[in-house]
């Protein structure tokens, strides 16, 4: 199993190819959309150079889910996530750092969902997924 | 005018790559209008064809069901030019191909010599994901664009449309 510290390397590699980066860009804290400005497209582009990349298989959903609130149950009211929908957030994205969702607890503006996706979120998923 | 930038298939197999030709003439307008008095294939038709190329590789893997539009380019470099009378030569191979969509990787030849190489990446759209309603785009774009793997055919009949199985 790759060392945490080598998987940041290839996943520092992989964004810069699929975002166009300079190297120093990608840090572990960078939000893939705000911070290192991915589009929704890019997603998809980042999980092939990924898969490619780790020799791995990433199924739809499992490492960027899309429309987390589309079956709405109560996720989200007025703009704003509500407690279940922090629960929610914590099952379906476990390899989230817990940071970011406290921090997304503290303003929890339905907008603000899309900073959990990290390079650190990236990295975990795969740490987790290759030592399994 | 039809939006046809690439004339024929000279390989094809499924699932794998495609190989396509695109002649270049003196005859089409855009050669003229792209830069006066040097005649040159524009480099973002090019970058369509390869589309096309590859664009149809990834459709005809899962046999034209879902609608495939080009979502982006990560990475394309034009290495020199085509001129009248050149044939371009597209290749296509596919590197990942998923229910969201797909990836070519894809050059651009004149003989021996390379004029561009990239990579494409390709969406699968529903209707009702691009807001098209009832309309039916398969017939308005795509399904126009696949009879090139029924009338592109040299002049001896022969053509790469009879799709082999990899």
């Amino acid at each position: 199993m790759p060392s945490r510290d080598k998987i940041f390397e290839k996943v520092k590699e992989t964004l810069v190819d699929a975002l166009g980066l300079d190297d120093d860009e990608v840090t572990p804290s960078a939000r893939l959309k705000a911070d290192l400005g991915a589009e929704s497209i890019d997603f998809l582009d980042i999980v092939f150079r990924l898969e490619k990349n780790f020799s791995t298989k990433i199924p739809r959903n499992e490492l960027f889910p899309e429309s987390l609130f589309t079956s709405d149950a109560g996720f989200a009211e007025n703009g704003r996530v509500t407690e279940k929908g922090l629960a929610e957030l914590r099952t379906r994205l476990p390899h989230a750092d817990k940071e970011t969702i406290d921090k997304l607890a503290q303003d929890p503006r339905v907008e603000n969902v899309e900073d959990l996706f990290t390079v650190s979120m990236v990295v975990n998923f795969l740490t987790s997924k290759l030592g399994s | 005018m039809r939006w046809f930038w690439i004339d024929r298939f000279v390989e094809f197999e499924s699932g794998s790559h495609a190989k396509a030709i695109k002649n270049v003439t003196l005859a089409e307008e855009h050669l003229h209008d792209h830069q006066p008095d040097f005649p040159v294939m524009p480099a973002s038709l090019i970058l369509e064809g390869l589309a096309q190329t590859g664009g149809l590789l990834l459709g005809e893997q899962r046999q034209f069901s879902r609608m495939v539009i080009l979502a982006k380019v990560p990475r394309m470099t034009f290495h020199g030019l085509a001129c009248p009378g050149d044939t371009l030569t597209y290749s296509a191979k596919l590197v990942d191909s998923r229910d969201e969509g797909g990836m070519v990787e894809v050059s651009a030849h004149v003989g021996d010599r390379l004029v561009a190489d990239g990579e494409i990446v390709f969406a699968h759209v529903d209707s009702e994901t691009i807001g098209a309603g009832n309309a039916d785009q398969m017939n308005c774009v795509f399904t126009l664009l696949r009879g090139v793997l029924d009338v592109g055919k040299a002049g001896d009949g022969s053509s790469a449309g009879a799709v082999s199985q990899g």
